[in-house]
């Protein structure tokens, strides 16, 4: 009966394509496959709107969205109502476009930012036997297509005419390609290890059980220190806080979309969201174990769940992360991916590689310990020095 | 030719000429850029993903931001005022089309065309990692030390040069 749950979805298909004739059949498949991401997707995107300014009252110590709910009733639904007013607001405001503004590729960039954004759902896996495409090389498809999300972030600075739009989008962009490579030196171990480049591979490597526990990567010394490093170089990709440079109001308004309004702001807003959970899911994917349970005892819950579960809780952390910590300066962004994060990230994969050749017992556990915490501590302390935490002193301000 | 061929030749040549002739530079680069997408499109019907993947990470992930960068940071980014067409195009599409007419009767009566098409080989990104890895790997390694070396180099090249009335202390 659970097997059945769990392959609800996977049964559903099956049946409504067996309906069609035999030569449309791929293309409908593909048509519903489609269509089941982009449901789901924006729709996990409308919660988390809500969910994110209800958590970050809370954390300030006020109320956040409580009061939309069904129309004509006492029903206020604790506020979940809100992102339905919110879509139908950014539908009918004003499109402005600035005079001096490149009217085309104005136009194209929130187009050409969630276009990617939305090819990379196409590798994931949801759930068991859930992946849409289950591409050979489904890992490198995901980070490909990732590359063409600066394509569209600089068309958006460009094309605006407009300072900080052009500030907004060499910040992201510059940001974007630092943190790339420790993302992609961070999931390299992970294909290391497994051996393969195919997602589903990967997951079926981790739904294995010692004693109850699943074997997930975030549970050995090079997964832990991979999964880390993926967690901070995902919170950059997306440009949440504590990397929010790109668009921090303070400083240059909203970055590379200030000139963007209506439902093209709606777009990159959308684009933007749909790319963090997109990471996120591929984090999960590498290290956290997919669609997978970390108990066996709890395997009979269905994959998509878990995995849906997974992802809504790095999503709480991300926007724990958003009310806790400051926004960094642009030369210690930059200081923490090279001097840092890479360093680390090229240490890890020596330890993976370490870890697959020595032999499965407790001093593969210590000896990749000891060289992980070694490089920890000794690329920590480089990164303090020459750093005189004094008081500060504000040159234009006094 | 399947219809979807067509279409993504139709869009990879469309984004060459598009490349070639728009007026301003970073139209032409996002032009290229599309052009790119469409030969990883190409490459991906013809099975080979590992290129096609990785046309896309470097082409358009890489180097056309690299030209769009370096567009904006040597110029302004206004449209010059006249024709991006120079006097002598007429000359320059002969001898084009003159190349053409050579690399094309050169490729018709090569000894390579009437030989039997052999059946496609199955390039996994497995195969092709381990051919890098066994076959390959010296080339691997010198391009590596090349890339290595290219790096320095520019890192050298944009080290800030030390000058000695520079006003020491006041680090931002």
């Amino acid at each position: 009966m659970f097997d059945k749950l769990d392959q609800i979805f996977v049964t559903v298909l099956h049946w409504l394509v067996s309906f069609v004739p035999e030569g449309l059949r791929p293309v409908v498949s593909a048509m519903l496959c489609i269509a089941f991401v982009m449901a789901v997707f924006p729709g996990v995107f409308a919660i988390t709107t809500v969910l994110e300014r209800k958590i970050l009252g809370r954390i300030q110590n006020r109320y956040g969205p409580n009061r939309v709910g069904i129309p004509f009733t006492k029903i206020r639904l604790c506020g979940f109502g809100q992102f339905i007013p919110d879509g139908i607001k950014s539908l009918t405001k004003e499109d402005i476009v600035p005079r001096a503004a490149d009217k085309v590729v104005h136009f194209l960039a929130p187009v050409v930012m969630l276009m990617p954004v939305l090819l990379a759902y196409a590798v994931l896996p949801f759930g068991r036997n859930m992946t849409i495409t289950d591409y050979d090389a489904g890992l490198l498809f995901f980070f490909a297509v990732g590359g063409a999300v600066e394509v569209s972030v600089f068309m958006a600075g460009w094309s605006s005419r407009n300072k900080y739009s052009l500030l907004g989008a060499m910040r992201a962009i510059a940001q974007m390609v630092s943190y790339e490579i420790p993302l992609i030196l961070s999931a390299v171990t992970v294909v290391m290890v497994v051996g393969s480049l195919n997602l589903s591979e990967i997951v079926k490597h981790q739904n294995n059980y010692t004693f109850g526990i699943a074997h997930w990567h975030v549970f050995t010394p090079w997964g832990l220190v991979g999964f880390a490093l993926f967690f901070i170089a995902s919170l950059a990709e997306s440009n949440r806080t504590p990397f929010d440079l790109p668009e921090a109001e303070s400083e240059i308004i909203a970055g590379y979309f200030t000139e963007y309004s209506g439902f093209k702001f709606a777009l990159f807003f959308l684009g933007e969201y749909l790319g963090m959970f997109a990471i996120i899911g591929l984090g999960i994917t590498l290290f956290l174990g997919g669609w997978t349970s970390p108990v066996s005892f709890l395997t009979w819950i269905p994959s998509y769940v878990w995995f849906l579960s997974k992802l809504m809780a790095i999503v709480f952390v991300f926007i724990w992360i958003r009310g806790t910590l400051p926004r960094l300066r642009m030369d210690q962004l930059m200081n923490f991916a090279w001097k840092f994060m890479l360093p680390l990230a090229l240490i890890n994969i020596l330890v993976a590689g370490i870890w697959h050749y020595m032999a499965a017992d407790w001093p593969r556990w210590l000896v990749c310990s000891a060289i992980i915490f070694g490089a920890y501590a000794i690329l920590g302390r480089g990164l303090m020095q020459n750093q005189n935490f004094s008081k500060r002193i504000y040159r234009y301000a006094e | 030719m399947s219809p979807f061929f067509v279409i993504t030749g139709i869009v990879t040549l469309l984004g060459a000429a598009f490349a070639m002739s728009l007026r301003n530079l970073v139209h032409c680069a996002l032009a290229m850029a599309v052009a790119f997408s469409g030969i990883a499109a190409l490459y991906l019907q013809l099975d080979a993903q590992f290129v096609g993947f990785a046309e896309i990470l470097v082409y358009v992930g890489a180097i056309a931001i690299l030209i769009v960068f370096a567009i904006l940071l040597t110029r302004s980014g206004e449209a010059p005022e006249k024709s991006v067409l120079t006097s002598g195009w007429m000359a320059g599409i002969a001898v084009s089309a003159m190349v053409f007419t050579m690399l094309g009767w050169a490729v018709l009566n090569s000894s390579a065309i009437p030989k039997e098409t052999p059946p496609a080989p199955v390039a996994t990104v497995k195969n092709v990692g381990d051919a890098l890895m066994t076959k390959f790997v010296l080339p691997l390694e010198i391009i590596g030390l090349v890339l290595t070396a290219a790096m320095i180099g520019a890192v050298i090249i944009a080290l800030k040069e030390e000058s000695k009335n520079e006003n020491p202390g006041r680090k931002s």
